[in-house]
């Protein structure tokens, strides 16, 4: 693998409230990820890890230190120019799906792209490609409300990488799902990472979900507490780790489960 | 606590809903309140016969308007109502799984809708007298008219009419809420917001057709109103209204359903920038607004009509009164065919009829007396021909049977110098037609360019123009004289008198000495007219001011009515947009997050917020066309007619409201979608 960073994180720390009250959230986070890379951020609730994906995909803003995408730092962007960044770095997938209700599966993924000029009659080549491979070609033409969770979540990450982004951010997205949605969601993330060379960030406290992925990075208190990688082992091996480290995280395991 | 007390409290803590549901109400009886105070204004000014049909027919017209006015404001109530449940659902689910029995949460939302009810009654009569007011002196203000027989006071009819209206307006909204509670499940209440409303997308060939069927619809209810008022035939017109309101609902029914489809197909256009998510978005609120935007087309097209009608009036007022009071008194008496005609001129005869009573010839400066001949026979009909059919149709006043006026060449010049027009030479057998009602003598110039002869007394007579004279030879206040035949002095014979006329100029003097005479005069005829002796009369000054006040009270209820149905429609269709913007925060929050531009966003907004407002004006715009051309029939028995200016000065009242009420909605949307 070629040594491309795509993304740097430099000791960031997000505070919350007031100084009487002051809630660190993320208190000295260093990491990066490779070009190609599937990284999984596991924590607890309360851990700091949704906080930590919303300052790397610049819908909040860190108190200090710096995120560098592909060599740029976004914490100095403002204005259109994240909008811009956004819209050309990143793609993303939410708990909830974030599918606009009142468009069909095919215009929900189309738009990533029209947001961006893409020329329509180069559309619509891509977004079959894609929904081909991502097992939702026969749910292209449906409405949200006409689709089973996993249907949802599969056209959520289709319209996130369609765009070709450095960096995929993926919150919790099997958190909604049941076992077998999720299992189908993550089996094309699999796909995505390793055919199309997508660079994959999730955040999940689900330890089924997180062994999908070929590091896992454990995230206390705002710290990171811990980090391991897949390397040769089986998912099933992979998956017996991450269950020892999410033990020994301690406090509410219960919640981490 | 009691429930009622649980209602009250209910209204302060969603107040901001309550306030779209609220305003509504209010508008909704201060346009029912104003208009029926109109309707219960007496208009009995004294007027002449023809502008008092005119008055009749507008009559007609405002008390059909008036039940389509109390329907749409039923419609609207209901539809906030409606709107305002559907946003408390979870309310209600929480009070279903505390334990609250049905039939108490709809003793609450009784206790809600009485309440609300009678505060918006209450408010909306307080501004409903103060808005009248202030547009009759605004209005007022504009005309020299007295405007004190047509002030706009307290109406306790049209309040006690408004209050009884909207009661049973209100008891049906009860009705609707207690059918809507006892049908609603808890499941559904507490997870309402999470179900997306399904797209119920319509079949594009159906629509097509449909769209094709009330196309045809309307222009067949174009083309009925357009001849039921040449026939007069106005108790149909609520018939044909109903027919063009079907036909537009469908109308907006059809295209909103097939319109997507139509830029689907366009797939350059409809995946440009954020082009499918607004059209989606508009299509899918359109899809459900169809019979507010039916309702808000017609209210423009009222509109449209109203103000185009009430500038013409009021522009040719001024015009007409410089143009066709020519003279102080103008006194006319029909005669007895059998009468003496061999009697001196000074025996008989209007100035006899006055200096017998004490009013002396004396008293005028200038004075020209003549008749009015005719011939048995000698009809409109008979000169018309084939064309009289073109009259009759449009105009009440036009008969077939009757008799073609004829004068003396040696009058009418006498007259011509009077009011100051030219005189006419005509030598040997020849004939001249005098007159001002352009569509009568359009009739005629074309019966004069086929040479068309005439027979008078046996004499044959050419016309020696091939056009008519513009001109009168009385005073009537509107151009309204059809055609005076001037023919050859020797051409007739006495006994064909049919009317004795006099016009008249008051003796030079001070406005209050003319006054004085006039007074006197009037008295005289006024008691003659008792006694039998019956001498018509119209003055100058009277005129003035009727003409003025006919005028001016036309102008006023339509600019007033045309005015109100703008406001109310473009504050509805602004509150719907803005209850829209608030509903669809998460969608625009969701375009922002996969890295939208505020820009392409504001685009987006304006783009759908300006299709909304222009859909219904696009339609009622055409509705217009026709509904000007019916207008016309009524302005030109009138006198006046639609202008270049008075399209122009519609236009630019219309774009100043309706416009300022779009830039508003669109800014306060784009604060609300900012989050």
């Amino acid at each position: 693998m070629e040594n491309t960073e795509i993304l740097k994180i430099e000791d960031i720390e997000k505070y919350y409230g007031s100084k009487s009250s002051l809630t660190k959230a993320i208190n000295g986070i260093s990491f990066s990820v490779e070009k190609g890379e599937y990284v999984a951020i596991m924590g607890a609730s309360g851990s700091g890890k949704t906080t930590l994906l919303n300052c790397i995909s610049t819908i909040d803003k860190v108190s200090s230190g710096h995120i560098y995408v592909g060599g740029k730092d976004i914490t100095k962007l403002k204005g259109n120019a994240l909008n811009k960044f956004r819209r050309e770095e990143l793609g993303f997938v939410f708990q909830d799906f974030n599918l606009l209700d009142t468009m069909t599966a095919y215009e929900n993924i189309a738009l990533a792209l029209s947001i961006q000029g893409v020329k329509p009659h180069l559309i619509e080549t891509k977004i079959n490609g894609i929904a081909k491979d991502l097992g939702i070609d026969e749910v292209l033409n449906k409405y949200p409300y006409q689709m089973s969770g996993g249907q949802k979540q599969r056209v959520a990450a289709a319209r996130a990488i369609i765009t070709e982004p450095k960096l995929v951010l993926a919150d919790e997205p099997t958190g909604a799902l049941d076992s077998k949605s999720a299992k189908m969601l993550l089996e094309g993330f699999k796909y995505l990472n390793e055919e199309i060379n997508a660079t994959i960030l999730m955040v999940t406290h689900d330890a089924f979900t997180a062994s999908y992925a070929k590091r896992v990075i454990f995230i206390k208190d705002g710290k990171i507490f811990n980090e391991i990688t897949k390397g040769d082992k089986s998912r099933k091996e992979f998956f017996d780790d991450i269950i020892s480290i999410v033990s020994l995280l301690g406090g509410d395991q219960s919640d981490a489960l | 606590m009691t429930l009622s007390k649980l209602a009250v409290k209910n209204i302060r803590k969603s107040i901001k809903d309550y306030s779209i549901y609220f305003f509504t109400l209010v508008i909704g009886v201060i346009i029912f309140y104003v208009f029926n105070a109109i309707e219960s204004q007496s208009i009995a000014l004294s007027v002449s016969k023809r502008a008092y049909e005119t008055i009749e027919l507008m009559n007609q017209f405002l008390s059909s308007v008036s039940v389509f006015v109390a329907i749409v404001l039923g419609g609207l109530i209901i539809y906030a109502s409606r709107f305002l449940i559907k946003r408390r659902n979870k309310e209600f689910g929480v009070y279903l799984t505390l334990g609250m029995s049905k039939r108490k949460m709809s003793v609450m939302l009784f206790f809600e809708t009485l309440l609300i009810g009678v505060i918006s009654l209450f408010v909306g009569l307080i501004l409903g007298v103060a808005v009248s007011q202030l547009m009759s002196v605004m209005v007022a203000g504009s005309f020299e008219a007295d405007m004190s027989r047509f002030n706009f006071v307290f109406s306790p009819k049209a309040a006690v009419k408004t209050g009884i209206y909207f009661g049973i307006m209100y008891v049906v909204v009860m009705i609707f809420n207690t059918v809507s509670v006892g049908k609603c499940k808890l499941i559904d209440l507490l997870h309402g917001d999470k179900k997306s409303e399904r797209m119920s997308l319509k079949n594009p060939i159906v629509c097509a057709v449909i769209f094709v069927l009330s196309a045809a619809l309307l222009g067949f209810a174009y083309y009925r109103m357009i001849n039921i008022l040449k026939m007069n035939d106005v108790k149909q017109v609520g018939f044909v209204l109903l027919m063009g309101a079907v036909s537009t609902f469908f109308i907006f029914w059809s295209v909103s359903g097939m319109m997507l489809t139509l830029f689907k197909g366009m797939k350059g256009v409809y995946f440009k920038k954020l082009n499918s998510f607004t059209l989606r978005q508009f299509s899918y609120k359109a899809n459900t607004m169809v019979i507010s935007m039916t309702v808000i087309c017609l209210m423009l097209l009222l509109t449209i009509v109203l103000l185009g009608t009430a500038f013409s009036m009021s522009r040719s007022l001024n015009g007409n009164i410089k143009k066709l009071l020519k003279c102080d008194l103008y006194l006319y008496k029909g005669m007895d065919v059998s009468e003496d005609v061999s009697a001196d001129e000074t025996e008989s005869g209007i100035l006899k009829d006055l200096s017998d009573n004490g009013f002396e010839a004396d008293n005028f400066s200038d004075m020209v007396k003549y008749y009015v001949y005719g011939e048995d026979g000698l009809t409109e009909g008979s000169y018309c021909g084939e064309y009289i059919k073109e009259l009759t149709d449009n105009y009440l006043f036009v008969r077939e049977e009757n008799l073609l006026m004829i004068m003396k060449e040696s009058d009418y010049n006498k007259v011509a110098e009077l009011i100051g027009q030219e005189k006419i030479d005509i030598e040997g057998d020849e004939y001249v037609i005098v007159g001002n009602f352009e569509p009568s003598l359009e009739v005629r110039n074309r019966l004069l360019k086929e040479n068309k002869k005439i027979t008078v007394n046996g004499h044959e007579l050419n016309p020696k123009f091939d056009h008519c004279i513009n001109g009168m030879v009385s005073m009537i206040g509107t151009p309204s004289e059809e055609g005076v035949y001037i023919v050859p002095d020797d051409a007739v014979s006495e006994d064909m008198r049919r009317y004795e006329r006099v016009l008249a100029n008051y003796k030079e003097g001070s406005d209050a000495q003319k006054a004085a005479i006039e007074e006197k005069l009037i008295g005289i005829l006024d008691m003659l007219w008792d006694r039998d002796a019956s001498i018509s009369y119209k003055t100058k000054e009277e005129m003035k001011a009727a003409s003025t006040g006919l005028a001016a009270m036309v102008t006023f209820i339509s600019m007033y009515v045309g005015i109100i149905f703008l406001i109310a429609s473009a504050a509805v269709l602004s509150l719907k947009e803005l209850s829209e913007s608030a509903d669809n925060v998460k969608r625009y929050d969701v375009l922002r997050r996969i890295g939208t531009d505020e820009s392409m966003i504001n685009g987006a907004l304006f783009k759908q917020i300006g299709m909304f407002f222009l859909f219904p004006m696009l339609l009622a715009c055409v509705h217009s066309v026709v509904g000007f051309k019916t207008a016309n029939v009524i302005l030109e028995s009138m006198g006046s007619k639609q202008t270049i200016f008075s399209l122009l000065s519609t236009a630019a009242v219309i774009l100043a409201v309706y416009g300022g009420y779009f830039v508003l909605t669109y800014f306060t949307s784009k604060r609300i979608i900012k989050g």
